[in-house]
């Protein structure tokens, strides 16, 4: 079958969906691949690099003619005119937002796969375009924002005085906020994050920023690994943590994004309170924005001199990597659907990734998919009924009881044998078992806090202390009997080389341990 | 007062100096200290009972006084040369033996106090218990220290009936217990000795070299026991006292190895399992292997930010100790966190793979337990495991039908790589392949330990070269 890259047609966009190098990988997987003429020129891929990757230059019509088109922006009611009935599609499609273009296929009869609505479970890591874009787009946020931001981001101690490091404020730590994090961090500045998600403080962390806690501005897991609406007590304490955050932060990244839709975070009275010569980048710019003044497209500065950035296309800004990782998601994608390596796309309805990317098929609109769990998620208990559960949990809980019974009688059993023949025995004797009753539970209480790496030195100790039987010895040393006198010695002798030997050993043992200097 | 009641106060003083000694090895900090309030301890305690013993003399002061000097002297130059030679692999070696020590002494000091006593009932009883505990302790521990210096083979010993053996060998002692109280002659209690020595050498025989840890926390555990009988049939209050911190700092430290390896007490004890590794298990190969050389290693490390290292009983068999902390030091130099993952029964002995690091002065906050290493071994990016398998087998958590099935270990394998120094593709002492060596993300170096970990560091220092 046969792949065609057609060249982007919305305005402004420099990408493209194969690179030299994703195209010598899709012919491995058994296709031809036919790429229009200048492509990938905005990228920096010229046609004499694809050709060398085996690839065909076509003109544009025959580009979308192919059996297979892949392309990075949806297509438009004309180009849609151009794909075969029976071709597949990969693109962005955005499904829940754009219904006459599902029509549309429809119509077409086209087997539709929405690069977009890949389910996010770990298996489909690899094929996730949105992970890719939110990750330029994440890192390009804190580029522009440097340079509209008047300073450094790295504090510096010169010689003419210093200056403070950038505090950066990331809202949203999903994969473009932690992008930001960890480009802004790299750059020298104070980074502080916040998500609804408290379970995302981890990440926060490893990435160099730290994680804004508000417990009563932050909810509970997500079964899906999304972020899902606030209560609107959530989202009062959501805007306080915001707006005082904001009245600190130098430059704001807001990359709050629910399912497509851009909840406000920064109103116009937070960025009056900022300082002037502040920056925020609203990466929900094409959602509508996060930031009340946010133009999407443009960069507007607010009365009080806070610089907005609300470009749509800061993915397009860097076509090189953008085009390079898209195209290798692109890859993937097929190789998944390939499974013969033989250029023949099969289409597997029963894998829920596949599942989940088409939405449309043979005149059919297959969106929504049923839903998917994330991998991580618990599997939902299947099997015993509430009863059985209650009839099990009786059972163990009778068992334990008689356990407790034969436990008790047993001890009991015990306490009064012990009574009864300690009472025949000697007072001094039953002294003596006191002493050896407590210094047993002493010891047991003692030595349970002693740490693992230290149990080699605490043998060797204790086999010296119990050399203690050396004293037993020596009493008996000066017997006048030569027998007893003879035995004494020889026990002497070898109890006092465990003394000598256990201390000394373990005091070089112990000289060893040293912490990290 | 007294001489007898000033010793006694001293003996006081001296339990209170144990315990705090004890208490002072919970941490690494106050180790040492521990450690010399101990020695001070033991100092008084003697320093009492020679004063006594002197007094107490039956024949010539001067011969007695001799006598003492003379254990002293022994006592001090065996041991400080045993202490001050000792290589730290051969530890549990040198533990077993000494715990030999006390058993011979518990013997002795029993036949002795049968000798010079009144006979009544309980100190009978006293008598009989320290006699049979020590000799058990005395031939038992000789086996360990024979298994651990590799003088007899570490296979265990399996007779026909052998819980038939044992139990018939405790009947037998309760006879002899009941025609000794009756008789009061020495014959039984002759006769008991005989067969504690036969019991001490059976059940330890019958335990395998992987068990070892356990049986050496044991015979810990028995010196301490045998010294408290000795205390109770002396009526000796320190006696009883250091015997039985000795005796339950046994007891936790066998407890916790068996927790360690999921396995009951009895089954250890019983013996049979610990079967030594070498032959290819039944299950056979379950897969293809990737094997890697010592260049390809240092390339992974060298682009790695994360590294742990687990080890086992190959590190100390292969003495890589000393090449894995230089290693561990060039990485370190390098930016590169790296951290030890000890499992609670790598080595032959409670707490051996630590003593060995510290040897080769690796920080001790570097060396971190299983359960403080775990959770983060799915973000290191590379997992060297040298010398160790059964502790790092999957099938553990994941083969409910595994002989190891249930025993907690170290998850190398959620790490980015693990790279696995072995000898060769044979199983681990309980003879069960490791499916660990299969896995995508796992690579194989085979060689020496030691060796291997050496040209990795070869490696690693001539690229520096090359860069400067």
């Amino acid at each position: 079958m046969r792949i065609g890259v057609p060249t982007e047609t919305r305005p402004g966009e420099r990408l493209v969906a194969a690179s030299p190098a994703s195209v010598a990988q899709l012919i491995t997987l058994g296709y031809e691949v036919a790429v229009e003429r200048g492509a990938g020129v905005h990228a920096a891929f010229l046609d004499a690099q694809y050709e060398a990757a085996g690839a065909t230059l076509v003109d544009a019509a025959t580009a979308w003619g192919a059996d297979v088109v892949t392309c990075v922006n949806a297509p438009s009611a004309e180009q849609i005119a151009h794909l075969t009935p029976d071709a597949a599609l990969v693109s962005l499609v955005a499904p829940q937002s754009s219904p006459e273009l599902l029509e549309n296929l429809k119509d077409r009869g086209v087997t539709a796969l929405a690069l977009d609505a890949v389910p996010r479970i770990s298996r489909a890591q690899s094929i996730d375009v949105l992970s890719t874009l939110s990750n330029v787009a994440g890192y390009r946020a804190v580029i522009e924002a440097a340079e509209q931001y008047g300073g450094m981001f790295t504090g510096q101690v010169t010689a003419a005085g210093k200056t403070a490091p950038a505090t950066v404020f990331v809202i949203g730590a999903g994969v473009a906020g932690l992008a930001a994090i960890g480009a802004a961090s790299s750059l020298g500045a104070q980074v502080r994050a916040f998500d609804v998600r408290p379970e995302v403080a981890e990440q926060i962390g490893s990435m160099g920023g730290q994680f804004v806690h508000a417990p009563e501005a932050q909810q509970a897991v997500s079964a899906d690994g999304y972020a899902k609406p606030l209560t609107q007590e959530q989202q009062d304490a959501a805007m306080r943590v915001y707006a005082a955050e904001a009245a600190k932060a130098d430059v704001i990244v807001t990359t709050a994004l629910v399912r497509g839709t851009a909840p406000t975070t920064i109103t116009a009275e937070v960025v009056a309170g900022m300082r002037p010569g502040s920056v925020v980048v609203d990466l929900a710019a094409s959602g509508g924005g996060n930031c009340e003044l946010t133009v999407p497209g443009e960069t507007v500065v607010s009365d009080n001199g806070v610089t907005v950035i609300g470009y749509t296309d800061l993915t397009s800004r860097m076509p090189r990597h953008t085009s390079t990782l898209f195209g290798t998601n692109i890859v993937h994608l097929m190789e998944l659907l390939t499974p013969g390596k033989d250029g023949t796309l099969v289409l597997d309805l029963e894998d829920p990734v596949q599942r989940g990317m088409t939405v449309a098929r043979a005149g059919e609109i297959m969106w929504p998919p049923p839903p998917v769990a994330v991998s991580a998620a618990p599997a939902a208990p299947t099997g015993p009924t509430p009863e059985e559960l209650a009839e099990k949990a009786r059972l163990a809980q009778e068992h334990a009881v008689a356990k407790a019974k034969r436990r008790n009688l047993l001890y009991g059993g015990g306490a009064i044998a012990a009574l009864v023949l300690l009472s025949f025995a000697d007072s001094a004797t039953v002294q003596h078992l006191t002493v050896l009753s407590l210094a047993v539970i002493v010891g047991f209480y003692v030595i349970s806090n002693v740490k693992h790496s230290l149990h080699t030195p605490l043998m060797a100790q204790t086999n010296a202390i119990s050399g203690i039987i050396l004293v037993g010895a020596l009493l008996q040393i000066g017997s006048a009997d030569a027998l007893v006198s003879t035995l004494a010695f020889v026990a002497a002798a070898v109890a006092s080389i465990n003394i000598f030997g256990g201390f000394l050993v373990t005091y070089r043992m112990l000289g060893m341990f040293r912490k990290d200097a | 007062m007294t001489l007898t009641s000033l010793a006694q106060a001293t003996y006081l003083i001296a339990a209170v100096l144990f315990v705090l000694s004890l208490a002072g090895l919970a941490k690494e900090e106050t180790a040492r200290r521990g450690n010399i309030l101990g020695m001070v301890g033991m100092g008084l305690a003697l320093a009492a009972t020679v004063v006594l013993s002197l007094d107490q003399s039956e024949r010539p002061v001067l011969v007695t006084a001799l006598l003492i000097a003379l254990v002293f002297a022994i006592g001090a130059a065996v041991g400080t040369w045993r202490a001050r030679t000792v290589e730290m692999t051969q530890m549990p070696e040198l533990i077993a033996m000494l715990h030999s020590f006390v058993g011979a002494a518990a013997v002795l000091v029993g036949f002795n106090s049968h000798l010079t006593e009144e006979a009544d009932a309980v100190h009978q009883i006293e008598v009989f218990l320290g006699v049979l505990i020590g000799a058990v302790t005395l031939t038992g521990s000789i086996v360990a220290y024979l298994k651990l210096s590799a003088r007899m083979k570490s296979r265990p010993l399996t007779l026909p009936g052998r819980n038939l053996l044992n139990l018939g060998a405790l009947v037998a002692s309760a006879g002899l217990l009941a025609w000794y109280l009756a008789s009061g002659s020495i014959v039984p209690l002759l006769i008991m000795t005989v067969i504690a020595l036969a019991l001490g050498f059976h059940l330890v025989a019958a335990i395998g070299g992987g068990d070892m840890p356990v049986v050496v926390s044991m015979l810990n555990s028995y010196s301490g026991w045998a010294a408290a009988a000795a205390g109770l049939m002396l009526s000796n209050d320190l006696l009883i006292v250091t015997g039985a911190l000795v005796g339950s700092s046994g007891a936790i430290l066998s407890y916790l190895m068996c927790k360690a390896m999921n396995r009951s007490f009895m089954s250890v004890i019983l013996g049979g399992f610990g079967t030594e590794g070498g032959t290819a298990s039944s299950t056979g190969e379950q897969g293809e292997h990737r094997e890697v050389h010592p260049p390809e290693v240092a390339d992974l490390l060298a682009t790695a930010s994360s590294v742990v290292i687990v080890p086992g009983y190959g590190m100390a068999v292969a003495k890589a100790q000393y090449p894995v902390a230089d290693l561990v030091a060039h990485l370190r130099h390098h930016g590169v966190e790296v951290r030890f993952g000890v499992h609670p029964v790598a080595g032959r002995l409670p707490g051996h793979m630590n003593v060995l690091l510290a040897e080769a002065k690796v920080p001790y906050d570097i060396v971190l337990e299983m359960d403080e290493i775990n959770e983060d071994l799915p973000e290191t990016d590379v997992v060297l495991v040298i010398g160790a398998n059964d502790v790092v087998n999957p099938s553990a958590m994941e083969d409910p039908g595994s002989p190891l099935a249930g025993m907690p270990v170290l998850e190398v394998w959620k790490a980015r790589q693990c790279i696995v120094f072995k000898r060769s593709m044979a199983t681990g002492y309980a003879g069960v392949q490791n499916p660990l060596f299969f896995r995508d993300s796992s690579a194989m170096l085979f060689g020496d330990a030691k060796n291997q970990v050496e040209a990795i560091l070869t490696e690693l220092r001539s690229r520096e070269g090359v860069g400067a």
